[in-house]
């Protein structure tokens, strides 16, 4: 569905933010990209949405090449983004602004039904609170049904109880098209909790430092022993993997926390 | 959101300064209103903004009526008002009126327009701005009245050079509002709409001309403000009717109380276009968060 042969990145500033990339990521399959601050994590998914060119290395969806955003690739960032002018469902409806308009009210309605918004179809952006702006950006990624949801740390401003419930909302709502996800983030149990596979990166240059299957079933027992102790280790291939530039030494705080 | 996150170890030393990173939001500003302004009383405002020029005018004139104050070089205000019900009661008045208006509501299309027009252009396209931006900032240094021999030249005494002068003046402060504006868009918003591969036109009229519609708001308003500057100058080059006629017609034949009635007419019309122009895009700016969005 998705290859990535050899990529890297270097801004026009020289920094060097991902070397070498090779993955492969099947239809349907939900990975987990996790890494430390300046590991590229970003810089990943904003290649491959096509926001930025890759200095080196090819990018291939379903076997074309990338060269620019396109239609069967959602993106969720870590901000809602939406816009302030626009009611919600027209927020929802940006994307898909060449389907007819009946087929536009229809899908904004199921997509907001489904993340749980059907009561604020008319309301602004400034009336919703951070969890509901990002189940709206959810809608608005997934109105145009992609067949690769790129998730830029998509829950990682909000607090723990939100975070938790749209993670495994995130679970129901992929169910209903079974998108590709690449789901970038730095929280080693959200990548546990929703991954089929997960890559930890390693900084300077982002590169991939071990790509780790946990054979864990679903739905995922956060409390489970089986999950805890992937956490643990998951975490120990992070601690291994960064590189602290100021501190080094610092044994206090796990890198994870980063 | 790394930076705030509380066991982030190259952060421990930080909350303290952590309140000054957070740039102030316009929510903090939402509650200030909310302290600030006295609610109840706020249907009534617009009677505050009566009491000063109406007690000046009351004051001038018991000056004049008490000898206090020369009621021929500045005639009192019931003067005034016989002048202009003199004059509405011939029909000159709203002859006047309609031709200045027509003159301005004219200009201030045109303006609007090409301001719109070459503002978005420059604002969106580096290429255009590099272009086209130095030519239009040149010509915006010179001052409006510059103007007036060339356009009478190449546009005849009519309407034409007058209705093109306004447009001059209406036009700089959207074009330049507007082109900085779309300047300052929010790169995250404008990166939406890259994903969802909006072309550069859809760009342009469905994110970046929303983004910046309260600027723009604020531009209409400036240009509106010197379309009625500038049709003075446009009816002092030479006109039959209008009220810039009016008031230098007032100064040549030594009738201070015209000259001062048309400046009256001018402040009204001014102030009502204005505030129409201000509620009119009220329901266009109902998202914004702001300070105060009735104000």
């Amino acid at each position: 569905m998705l290859t990535l042969s050899n990529l890297s990145k270097r801004y026009s500033n020289g920094h060097l933010a991902l070397s070498g990339i090779d993955l492969s990521v099947g239809p349907g399959e939900i990975l987990g990209v996790v890494g430390g601050s300046g590991c590229g994590k970003s810089t990943l998914l904003r290649l491959i949405s096509g926001l930025e060119t890759p200095s080196d290395g090819r990018i291939e969806i379903g076997g074309s090449p990338v060269s620019g955003p396109r239609d069967e690739v959602g993106f969720v960032f870590q901000e809602p983004r939406l816009m302030p002018w626009l009611s919600i469902d027209d927020n929802v409806a940006f994307g898909i602004r060449h389907l007819a308009r009946e087929e536009r009210d229809v899908r904004v309605r199921e997509a907001l039904v489904r993340v749980g918004l059907a009561g604020f179809a008319g309301h602004w952006p400034r009336e919703l609170s951070g969890g509901m702006a990002q189940r709206a950006a959810l809608a608005r990624a997934l109105v145009g049904r992609p067949q690769i949801l790129l998730l830029d740390e998509p829950f990682s401003a909000l607090d723990a109880l939100t975070r938790n419930d749209l993670q495994e909302h995130l679970l129901d709502l992929w169910a209903y098209d079974r998108p590709t996800m690449v789901l970038v983030t730095h929280d080693i149990e959200e990548a546990l909790a929703l991954s089929d596979r997960i890559v930890v990166m390693q900084p300077a240059p982002g590169r991939v430092q071990v790509t780790v299957t946990p054979p864990l079933s679903r739905p995922r027992d956060r409390a489970s022993l089986e999950f805890q102790e992937w956490k643990r280790h998951l975490l120990a291939e992070l601690h291994h993997s960064f590189v602290r530039p100021a501190r080094q030494g610092d044994e206090r705080f796990p890198a994870a926390a980063i | 959101m790394t930076v705030t996150h509380p066991s982030d170890p190259y952060n421990e030393v930080a909350p303290a300064s952590l309140p000054a990173v957070t740039a102030p939001s316009r929510r903090t500003g939402e509650e200030d209103a909310s302290v600030v302004s006295a609610r109840p009383g706020r249907r009534w405002n617009w009677l505050l903004g009566l009491i000063v020029p109406v007690g000046l005018a009351v004051g001038w004139e018991i000056a004049v009526a008490a000898g206090l104050g020369d009621g021929r070089l500045l005639p009192p205000p019931s003067k005034i008002i016989a002048t202009l019900s003199a004059l509405a009661a011939t029909g000159e008045l709203l002859s006047h009126i309609v031709a200045t208006l027509c003159r301005v509501a004219l200009g201030f299309v045109f303006g609007v327009l090409a301001g719109t027009f070459l503002g978005a252009l420059t604002g969106y396209s580096t290429l255009a701005r590099a272009l086209l931006d130095p030519t239009l900032q040149a010509l915006r240094a010179i001052p409006s009245i510059a103007w007036v021999p060339v356009f009478i030249l190449w546009f005849g005494i009519f309407e034409t050079s007058k209705v093109i002068l306004i447009a001059v003046g209406v036009f700089f402060p959207i074009y330049l509002a507007l082109s900085g504006a779309i300047l300052g868009v929010d790169r995250k918003l404008v990166e939406v709409a890259r994903i969802f591969r909006f072309s550069g036109p859809e760009m342009v009229w469905r994110v970046l001309l929303p983004a910046t519609l309260p600027a723009y708001v604020i531009a209409l308003r400036a240009g509106l403000g010197l379309g009625w500057m500038f049709v003075v100058a446009a009816e002092f080059m030479g006109a039959s009717e209008g009220l810039g006629f009016l008031l230098v017609d007032g100064q040549m034949t030594g009738r201070p109380q015209t000259v001062l009635a048309s400046i009256a007419v001018f402040a009204v019309l001014g102030k009502l276009t204005d505030w129409l122009l201000a509620q009119g895009s009220l329901r266009f700016l109902r998202w914004q968060d702001g300070f105060n969005p009735t104000a």
